[in-house]
């Protein structure tokens, strides 16, 4: 990993806000502003936050047959899409294990894949490694994108005055090719943080006016630019896994919870039938949500307990800053998966009292379905 | 630039040594550098009222939302007290690391184990400033 880190068209904004910037998936990002996590974190719940995704890979697949490699190497349907809908996906392996999570978007003419910026190069790989024979072009539009993420329950009133087309037109998982600031942006009704808001995706070139755009609209409204830190805490307080963290080769969807975006029915995918034979005979274990009942810091790769023993691992873990109790993430065997399981989470040396719970852990998010 | 006090001693693990009116007494805590790197602080775990630490011992824990960090005792010394507001508060670590962010009142075994600690310039030396 020494190969020199990228930065995204908006480093210089990031640096001139004062914000902390550390190596993230080979690029330089911001993981706070000079307010911190927490109160980031309070004003995307509260207000609005602005993070810059632009690190994140997109590939463009064009072509008669785009949307066949789409169903080949993802494990949702993306047949049932319509125009301007957006999906969210996942990528197997033979063996059922997730190459990444992702969201697709149906344009007019081709489809877009949105995908983790630490998996870029392994992604394009696994798609053009499956084209065989196939008729598309797929093309890696990472570089050339921009993706700001506006969230926050004032996200909609922010971005209302500069949006075409009218932003209340643009729903929950859906997407419109339109203009911010009178910049060309495809507005999508997508999210990471359990609050109402939206997903731009603009040329590179033009990400700076449209960040300062949002941010100069945003100032009346509580709008403050969240970092990678705050991006994290708030994901986690709605349950939503983390590539690298709670999703990664060694877990299938199945075991992921990611079931629910795994159409087995849809015909023939890369993994389907490792996934198939688990749903016949069941999954080694599963990713649950986990609360702590008294005081404590669950982290990532802290020992899950049960009878004095270890029986899993935390994926991830925080003290949620809504509700100040301990919220983790991990994968436990599937009789101790059931919701109100009481479970230990082994906290530097202390078995600390937890329960199994079904995220959300944070339920008043403005986020409209 | 973070604030190092031209008064304090300090550790290479960021622990600060503040004089109080009592000869021998020192209160404990972080350094504004220490409590940048690790952001928001969570919880502050310390130690009970009468412990003993030898120097470089963990006297507590300090869980922040990047990191969890173990607190060294600079020198050998015994707890007179515990700063009861960062259970209410454990943000004045964060606001106030040289002020009510203190974390431990503490009688010192041997005052010439200080000489063994950084004076301000040291510390901002230590920190490649």
């Amino acid at each position: 990993m020494n190969e020199p880190l990228l930065r995204t068209p908006l480093y210089d904004e990031h640096v001139a806000l004062g914000g902390k910037i550390v190596p993230f998936a080979g690029f330089e990002m911001p993981v706070q502003y000079p307010s911190g996590i927490t109160a980031e974190h309070r004003a995307v719940r509260e207000a609005a936050g602005l993070f810059d995704v632009s690190h994140m890979g997109e590939f463009l697949i064009r072509g008669p047959q785009a949307l066949d490699l789409v169903q080949r190497v993802t494990v949702n349907d993306a047949s049932k899409m319509s125009v301007g809908q957006a999906q969210y996906s996942a990528m197997c392996l033979d063996s059922g294990g997730v190459v990444d999570d992702l969201i697709v978007y149906r344009f007019a003419d081709h489809y877009m894949l949105v995908v983790n910026a630490s998996n870029v190069a392994k992604d394009l790989a696994w798609v053009r490694g499956h084209v065989d024979g196939l008729d598309v072009d797929v093309e890696d539009a990472s570089p050339a994108l921009a993706l700001i993420a506006l969230q926050g329950p004032k996200a909609r009133d922010i971005v209302r005055p500069l949006a075409k087309p009218d932003i209340d037109s643009v729903k929950y998982y859906r997407f419109a090719e339109g203009t911010v600031a009178g910049i060309p942006a495809v507005i999508a009704g997508t999210g990471y943080t359990g609050e109402d808001g939206f997903e731009l995706c603009v040329a590179a070139e033009n990400a700076v006016p449209v960040w300062r755009s949002l941010m100069e609209a945003g100032r009346a409204h509580g709008l403050v630019p969240t970092g990678l830190g705050s991006r994290d805490s708030l994901r986690l307080e709605m349950g939503y896994a983390l590539y690298g963290n709670d999703l990664d080769e060694e877990h299938t969807p199945l075991e992921s919870g990611l079931g629910w975006i795994t159409k087995l029915e849809k015909g023939d995918f890369v993994g389907r039938d490792v996934l198939v034979r688990q749903k016949e005979e069941g999954i080694p274990r599963r990713l649950v949500g986990m609360t702590l009942e008294g005081k404590g810091f669950p982290r990532h790769g802290y020992p899950v307990m049960s009878g004095g023993r270890a029986v899993g691992v935390l994926t991830s873990g925080t003290v949620s800053p809504s509700l100040g109790i301990g919220v983790a993430m991990g994968y436990v065997p599937p009789d101790l998966s059931k919701p109100d399981t009481p479970v230990q989470i082994d906290v530097r040396g202390k078995a600390l009292e937890a329960v199994i719970r079904r995220p959300p852990f944070y339920t008043e998010g403005s986020i409209r379905r | 630039m973070s604030d190092i006090p031209a008064d304090l001693l300090y550790t290479e693990e960021h622990e600060y040594l503040k004089a109080t009116d009592h000869d021998g007494v020192y209160l404990v805590g972080i350094t504004d550098y220490a409590q940048g790197e690790l952001g928001d602080v969570v919880f502050v775990e310390l130690p009970e009222l009468g412990t003993s630490f030898d120097k470089m011992e963990t006297f507590g824990t300090i869980e922040a939302v990047k990191a969890v960090s173990d607190l060294y005792c600079p020198v050998k010394g015994e707890v007179l007290e515990v700063n009861a507001g960062l259970d209410d508060d454990p943000s004045l670590v964060n606001s106030d690391p040289y002020g009510a962010g203190w974390m431990i009142r503490l009688k010192v075994a041997d005052e010439n184990d200080l000489k063994g600690l950084l004076d301000a310039d040291a510390y901002e030396q230590h920190l490649g400033g």
